[in-house]
């Protein structure tokens, strides 16, 4: 920086601007933002590919594209969804607002946060590269399983290390989170006084750094048996193929909780906000966070009840995924609890907390389902599958992180939201949601295979039902992107606290809150 | 920011960075806790490839066992590999001898790995083998064929609600770990 400052505060106030503001920030906002614009692109990306999926399935037979790219575009479709979308979303509500929210000046570790966001942009060109390589796009599933994914052409390494790189960006987002929330708290901010999506997100990075390497290694051990002649994987070296899927799941099924705690979190913030009545049971619901965290740990081989497990294992996996109801159902009742009588108002982020509540139980409820190892061998791989993971991921995960942009982008911005578009926005994407996730309940109990680019004439109608609650829900999200950036570039003035019923460090902030959030850490009482 | 932040920092930064190289190692080690504790449970239907004692050798005649044997290759293996007999219907505790044949198609010395694998997997335990073709690599010259034999007995104590055990070899091509 040329010109001399000063004093330190003055400093601190200074930024390069343009392009090399963005690609040389250390600031938890501007990381913020960058995360969330940038999953926002993945999120249109990963849907054009949905996009591209249901127009080949809206009628049986072959028509737009050939069966092998249709199997890449179910996997990329997955990982850019899961590793590109939803994640990096979570990640950047952590950095916009848990400096904010446990009253501190910025992120713990700066420079490492400018690093794990700068990666992903690298990692996601790696991987989308991949579609235009000779053999194609990795089109193996997500899951990448041997001795599938070992036919992958010459996007095979592509693949390994976009993974890779993924992860390495989410293992250091994940101790940012740990190290800022352990440390860098107000005085008086103790641990049981910490907003839930704190907690959550705290919670979440432990899982992070638990399983993240796990998964690292698992793809490490495929490169070395495609490239270098180990035999992790490779039976006829004495590996053993369904030892990935063991090691696979038990970084998968903690992966899926990361993909929903935080989610859990920020409902836990939207819903005592507009019920205007402080959240019930806030102990109980960090005691059931930690519980899922601790028993997503051990219930990974119920993704893989058909491989052919003793009976002691298929009841002990049945039953410990089965447990899991019992925490997430007292988080559900705190909510409905919360709700109840309050003085509720129906504003766009808490019509998406409520949708999220309703809709996350249908998918809890199908998850519960599966989790019974002898109807799940019917389910198995089947569009019920299918139709659980989206109820649980997008009217899960993607309405919590919607409904959080909604809520906090007042905030963000200083502007408000226009809300007759917003609430436009959640009503469109509810109903096409459903026309478009619940037909495919139907579809797998009779018996539709998942990743298939055609299918028997019997499914014809769901899938024709199903295709069109897609596009419309495709459609609507463009909505959803106008919106976002029309309250970037302007809108009504939004107040410090912005909504009536909001508490917490966040509000205390003036909209847009300044460059740096506490200077001078608040006093919590 | 105050010394003690930045120190308490850094400790939270290394506890963290020892979980991700704690687990980083542990992914690793699970590679051979599965290899034990499948040998020690049978849990993958993997049989031991090594030949077994067996010291009962009184059969068992009011029980009979169907023992079925299935013979595949590799998808990269051009091998032609049949067993000699389908099925045969064994007591527990009899040891039995049968072969399985395979001819190299290819105009090249060729070096093949069978692997074995018994279906319910809870029966690997149980069926053991004197002497197979399977426990070491089979060098075939161009254009051989030849027949390789299997001694074995499923002992006694194969659970009761076990009738058949599928006994199933898929050929691979070993020549590349070879060279």
């Amino acid at each position: 920086m040329s010109t001399a400052t000063t004093t330190h505060d003055a400093h601190h106030e200074e930024h390069p601007s343009g392009l090399m503001r963005w690609v040389t920030t250390t600031n938890h906002k501007d990381i913020g933002t960058l995360y969330l614009l940038f999953s926002l692109l993945m999120f249109m990306v990963g849907g054009a590919m949905a996009m591209v999926i249901r127009a080949e399935l809206f009628e049986p037979g072959l028509q737009f594209v050939e069966p092998q790219f249709f199997n890449s575009m179910t996997t990329m479709h997955a990982l850019i969804m899961i590793f590109g979308a939803v994640m990096p979303a979570f990640v950047g509500l952590a950095n916009w607002l848990i400096p904010m929210m446990i009253g501190a000046p910025d992120m713990a570790l700066p420079r490492m946060n400018n690093w794990s966001f700068w990666i992903l942009p690298f990692a996601f060109a790696i991987l989308l590269s991949t579609l235009f390589m000779e053999g194609g796009a990795p089109a193996g599933g997500w899951t990448m399983y041997p001795p599938l994914v070992m036919q992958t052409g010459n996007a095979f390494p592509f693949l390994i290390f976009s993974v890779h790189l993924m992860g390495i960006s989410s293992i250091m987002g994940a101790i940012n989170v740990i190290v800022t929330i352990v440390n860098m708290r107000a005085p008086g901010m103790t641990m049981m006084k910490m907003p839930l999506f704190v907690w959550t997100w705290l919670i979440t990075a432990y899982l992070l750094i638990a399983t993240m390497p796990v998964l690292a290694g698992a793809v490490t051990m495929l490169l070395t048996d495609r490239f270098f002649d180990t035999s992790f994987f490779n039976a006829a070296g004495g590996g053993d193929p369904v030892m990935f899927q063991h090691i696979f799941w038990f970084f998968g099924h903690p992966e899926v909780y990361i993909l929903i705690l935080p989610a859990f979190g920020i409902v836990s913030q939207i819903i005592p906000t507009f019920a205007r009545k402080p959240l019930f049971g806030y102990s109980s619901m960090v005691y059931a966070t930690a519980s899922i965290a601790f028993l997503s740990f051990i219930v990974w081989a119920h993704h893989m009840f058909t491989v052919g497990m003793p009976l002691t294992g298929e009841l002990f996996f049945m039953y410990a995924t089965m447990l899991i109801a019992v925490p997430t159902g007292v988080k559900v009742f705190n909510w409905v609890s919360t709700m109840w009588r309050g003085a509720m108002t129906f504003e766009t982020p808490m019509l998406f907390a409520i949708g999220f509540v309703i809709m996350f139980t249908i998918g809890g409820f199908s998850g519960l389902m599966l989790a019974m190892a002898p109807v799940d061998f019917q389910y198995h791989d089947t569009y019920f599958v299918v139709a659980h993971f989206h109820y649980v991921l997008v009217t899960g995960a993607v309405f919590a992180i919607m409904g959080a942009c909604y809520y906090w982008i007042p905030k963000w911005t200083g502007h408000m939201y226009n809300e007759k578009l917003g609430k436009l926005h959640f009503w469109l994407s509810t109903i096409s949601v459903n026309i478009l996730f619940f037909p495919q309940h139907f579809l797998g109990l009779a018996g539709m295979p998942r990743r298939i680019p055609d299918y028997s004439v019997q499914f014809a109608g769901f899938n024709e039902i199903s295709s069109i609650g897609g596009f419309a829900f495709g459609l609507t999200q463009l909505l959803f992107v106008y919106i976002v950036f029309q309250t970037i570039k302007g809108g009504e003035k939004a107040t410090d606290q912005v909504w009536e019923g909001a508490h917490g460090l966040e509000w205390t902030l003036p909209s847009p809150p300044p460059y740096h959030s506490f200077s001078t850490a608040p006093e919590v009482k | 920011m105050g010394r003690e932040v930045e120190q308490a920092k850094k400790r939270t930064l290394r506890q963290t960075l020892f979980i991700v190289g704690g687990m980083s190692l542990f992914v690793f080690a699970l590679v051979p806790m599965y290899g034990v504790l499948c040998d020690l449970t049978g849990l993958n239907g993997k049989p031991r490839n090594q030949a077994q004692q067996v010291a009962d050798v009184s059969p068992d005649t009011s029980r009979t066992v169907t023992v079925e044997f299935l013979a595949s290759v590799n998808e990269s293996m051009p091998w032609d590999f049949r067993p000699a007999v389908a099925r045969m219907t064994v007591h527990p505790g009899e040891v039995k001898q049968t072969s399985f044949l395979a001819r190299n198609l290819t105009a090249a010395d060729m070096v093949g790995q069978a692997i074995p694998s018994v279906t319910p997997g809870l029966a690997a335990l149980h069926f053991k083998k004197t002497e197979c073709f399977c426990f070491t690599e089979q060098k075939f010259a161009a254009g051989e064929e030849r027949e390789m034999p299997l001694i074995f007995m499923v002992d006694k104590d194969l659970p009761e609600d076990i009738s058949t055990v599928t006994l199933a070899y898929t050929f691979f091509d070993k020549q590349k770990l070879v060279d």
